[in-house]
């Protein structure tokens, strides 16, 4: 039985290897780019518009609120990060009703991918927003005595959000494995729709995860109000 | 018993026991959670978006300790290091 889908190999040339992570990753990709690219090239304002607008309108529009929901304003500034994460673990878990598919969020390198990701992400929003020393200055809130927590914290919550969405995905596809050999009629059935929830869900706190540590590195009441009225009026 | 035994052997036992103990603290802590979620949830209806996130970012929080351990058990049946030491042991023999 294989652990995860890096060892399902396709393709092996001396030290280059094609295996099922990274074929499944890039045809994700390309579906996730040219359908955008497809969608956002055909957009019409009015009160009629074409099916797929309306799937994009409704995905943007609720992605800004859940990101004002959770604190930050100015919710453009993540909505590309957060939106992207998102929706990538999103159709990865999904796409599991296609026979044949398995998802590449049940790897631990496609899920380490993405934490250091969000990893990288935190000190980047943080210093844009606050300058290098409000960034470095939140190691040592509330008292210097927190550094090394705060530092563990970084790394450990880092593995946390890879070893999650691992272990999640994982889970769900051993099942079924394991289903199909004592219980192979209907079982394997309901417990893949009970994985295609979970794959939601998991889509849903790995953003909302990042999006709740970005808001706590940057700090409720420090944000920049507004652009525009931060600028002085001339 | 060979060491071959005595490793599988454990390895089994052990990933038994990582399961079994723990997917009862984070069931309890589910349970409670849900049960407080519920609580407000009918005391304040029009808080439901709130509570809602808020209880499945914790639930996923709570849950990520039984993930964790079922990673360590699925480690310790599939891809076991030592016994994997030992048979490269062995056949070196």
């Amino acid at each position: 039985m294989r652990l995860s889908t890096d060892q399902l190999i396709f393709w092996q040339h001396g030290f280059l290897e094609l295996n099922a992570t990274i074929v499944y990753t890039w045809g994700l990709m390309l579906l996730l780019a040219f359908g955008a690219k497809w969608i956002t090239g055909r957009l019409a304002p009015g009160i009629v518009v074409a099916r797929w607008q309306c799937v994009l309108e409704i995905l943007v529009l609720g992605i800004r609120t859940q990101i004002e929901e959770v604190g930050l304003k100015r919710p453009e500034t993540y909505l590309g990060f957060v939106g992207t994460l998102f929706l990538f673990i999103a159709t990865a878990n999904l796409f599991t009703i296609v026979p044949g598919y398995e998802p590449p969020t049940g790897s631990l390198s496609t899920t380490t991918a993405l934490a250091l990701c969000v990893f990288i992400a935190v000190p980047f929003y943080c210093v844009k927003e606050r300058g290098w020393g409000g960034y470095l200055k939140s190691y040592v809130e509330p008292s210097p005595i927190m550094l090394p927590f705060n530092l563990m914290g970084e790394f450990s919550r880092t593995l946390a959000l890879a070893v999650r969405l691992f272990g999640n995905m994982m889970s769900g596809t051993m099942i079924l494995g394991i289903l199909l050999l004592i219980a192979p009629l209907i079982f394997p059935t309901v417990m893949g729709a009970l994985g295609l929830l979970t794959g939601m869900v998991q889509a849903y706190i790995f953003s909302i995860l990042a999006l709740v540590y970005i808001a706590a590195a940057i700090g409720p009441e420090r944000q920049k109000t507004e652009s525009v009225s931060s600028q002085p009026k001339q | 018993m060979d060491d071959t035994t005595i490793i599988a052997a454990a390895s089994i036992i052990s990933a038994g026991l990582t399961m079994g103990i723990g997917a009862v603290g984070p069931g309890m802590g589910q349970g409670r959670a849900v049960a407080g979620a519920l609580a407000a949830l009918a005391q304040q209806p029009d808080a439901s978006s709130t509570i809602t996130r808020t209880l499945f970012v914790g639930l996923a929080m709570i849950e990520s300790m039984a993930i964790y351990c079922f990673v360590i058990s699925m480690i310790l049946i599939f891809a076991n290091p030592f016994w994997n030491h030992v048979i490269a042991q062995t056949a070196g023999k």
